[in-house]
């Protein structure tokens, strides 16, 4: 790595000092929230958001094609379909975009004239990510927005709010998906990145499964291989709350709170490996 | 004038090949300095190492070994760069921005508050002869060109003491060319230095106070422009035009004057000649056969000798 060496001539040094003084204030925060703000910016007018429209459509023909149903069936019908859809839309815009977040800017030059400025590269990862969170943040609100909106529709008003903690959860599982398809655009190329982390969204849902599995395995092997596999890849089952949201389950506490620590760590852990990994880079 | 760049003995080396990796030395201990308040031009045919070089300055590429100073502080210092400016090669910008927002994005980079930010871009877009009726646009609608200028306009939003130009003229007309000649000089004029590469010489020759010429990642030569072309002071010689006459006329007059060069221009008969004591005779003679005398003016080193000298 690179030291950062002050120079030998104060008098150099002293000359710039009035010019950082017009500039206000400096810090990271303000790049991040800025290089954010732009990758949302980017998002809307690439159209991302146009998911939207086709979840309420989706929504509403799914309403007129359960019309016939009891109204209890009919309101559980909906929330498992519209929250199913919000992930699978979500996971989509995670993977898809995701994966194009650093991987883009790198081939299509944009980041050179960024990274020449005050912006250190960590600043710019993390503003990329926060950003194509935020973008999924409003996906999802929307969505929810929508779903609830479907809910009061049929009657069932109760469902229409206590639904919003398993939407909560899917907005994180949706952060840690992100993550991992940014970890994968900062080396790799965006068809592999997609295709890795499509994996290990699958891998993700079925890995407290695959604890069992080794668990009850004879092969020593086969137990370290699973067993590194549960460890290693995030679990996306604590993030799973949609069957129960249908049947009009309050989502427990500790399990919030659980799922949010779990997922922070866990992006957290991403983000410095995918700065680590993006810091060493040339750009040719 | 102080030092504002120094490199020292920077080296690159690319890596090429998947499996059986071979090495490519771009750069090959390049040791220079530039001074404050000037216009640098950084020479070199393609591929001779003028972007590798600026890139390792922007901290985009690292160095294989040695080491670089902007400002007296190392290149890896993200806080220097809120005093320096950068255009890219062929600039590339996000594309869905308008020209107005990318300049605005960029300022916000630079922690310039709102207003500032407002009448820099208003300020810039104009200084760099961009129509106000573009600057609402999206860039993936600007020709290469406008994207040339919007380059240049980004890469001064912060009032920066140095701007590195990668090819700043490359995509321009002529009118556009002639347009940023004259913006990078009134950059000098405001105490603004200017580190460009380019490798269109006569924007060199009405621009650059000092060059280096790079050839193969090596320097092949640096130094005061004027200094350069007139170090090979002793071949210098003299161009004298006569028109009205014949070349068989003067050549029968000028078995006296030995080691002229004699030619047919489009203008009439020109002799060069090495010593300025024949010019006089030459003049006498073009009377005597009656001849018109149009021009007597001293033959420099071009700078397209000069690099093409540097380059083979």
């Amino acid at each position: 790595m690179h030291s950062t060496h002050i120079s030998a001539s104060g008098e150099i040094v002293e000359t710039i000092q009035p010019l950082e003084k017009s500039i206000k204030g400096s810090g990271s925060a303000r790049n991040i929230a800025a290089i954010s703000l732009n990758t949302f910016r980017e998002a809307v007018r690439d159209r991302v958001l146009y998911s939207l429209v086709l979840f309420v459509l989706l929504i509403t023909a799914a309403a007129v094609v359960l019309g016939d149903l009891t109204a209890g069936q009919e309101a559980r019908t909906i929330v498992n379909l519209g929250l199913s859809a919000m992930l699978l839309f979500g996971a989509f815009i995670s993977i898809f975009v995701g994966v194009g977040l650093v991987s883009k800017e790198i081939e299509k030059r944009t980041v050179h004239a960024i990274l020449a400025k005050p912006v250190s590269r960590g600043q710019f990862i993390i503003g990329k990510y926060l950003g194509l969170c935020l973008t999924l943040l409003v996906n999802v609100l929307v969505m929810g927005g929508g779903v609830s909106a479907a809910l009061i529709y049929v009657g069932s008003a109760d469902l229409a709010g206590s639904i919003w903690g398993a939407i909560l959860l899917i907005f994180f599982e949706l952060t840690i998906l992100t993550a991992v398809a940014t970890l994968f655009s900062s080396f790799s190329t965006p068809a592999l990145s997609a295709l890795l982390t499509f994996f290990i969204f699958i891998i993700g849902h079925f890995s407290t499964s695959l604890n069992e599995l080794a668990k009850n395995l004879g092969s020593q092997f086969a137990k370290y291989l699973f067993g590194a596999i549960y460890y290693l890849f995030p679990n996306l089952s604590h993030f799973s709350f949609i069957t129960n949201a249908a049947h009009g389950d309050i989502l427990p506490q500790a399990m919030i709170f659980g799922a949010i620590a779990y997922a922070f760590v866990y992006v957290s852990i991403l983000l410095i490996i995918t700065v680590m990994i993006f810091s060493r880079r040339n750009f040719k | 004038m102080e030092t504002i760049v120094e490199i020292e003995n920077l080296t690159k080396d690319y890596e090429t090949g998947f499996w059986r990796k071979k090495k490519v030395r771009a750069l090959d201990d390049l040791s220079l300095t530039v001074k404050s308040g000037q216009i640098f031009g950084f020479l070199g045919g393609n591929g001779a190492g003028k972007t590798t070089t600026i890139k390792i300055l922007m901290s985009l590429l690292f160095p294989t070994s040695g080491s670089a100073r902007i400002l007296g502080r190392d290149i890896s210092d993200v806080k220097m760069r809120s005093s320096i400016g950068y255009c890219p090669e062929n600039p590339y910008f996000y594309d869905y921005l308008t020209a107005r927002e990318l300049l605005n994005y960029f300022g916000e980079l630079f922690s310039l508050n709102s207003a500032k930010r407002k009448s820099k871009t208003e300020e810039l877009l104009t200084k760099v002869g961009l129509q106000e009726k573009d600057w609402d646009k999206q860039l993936r609608k600007f020709s290469k060109g406008m994207l040339q200028r919007v380059g240049l306009a980004q890469s001064l939003v912060n009032e920066p003491r140095i701007v590195f130009l990668d090819e700043p003229m490359s995509g321009l007309d002529p009118m556009g060319r002639r347009e940023i000649r004259e913006l990078i000089a009134g950059l000098r004029e405001k105490g603004t230095t200017v580190f460009m590469s380019t490798h269109i010489l006569s924007d060199v020759e009405a621009l650059c106070d000092e060059v280096a010429i790079l050839r193969n990642g090596k320097l092949a030569a640096t130094g005061k422009l004027d200094e350069l072309l007139a170090r090979d002071g002793q071949s210098r010689s003299f161009e004298i035009t006569i028109a009205g006459v014949s070349i068989q006329e003067i050549r029968g007059e000028l078995g006296q004057v030995s080691g002229a060069d004699i030619s047919e221009k489009a203008n009439g008969v020109s002799v060069e000649v090495t010593d300025e004591n024949d010019i006089e005779r030459i003049i006498n003679i073009s009377r005597k056969v009656g001849g018109k005398l149009i021009s007597v003016q001293p033959v420099k080193q071009s700078l397209e000798e000069l690099f093409v000298k540097e380059n083979t």
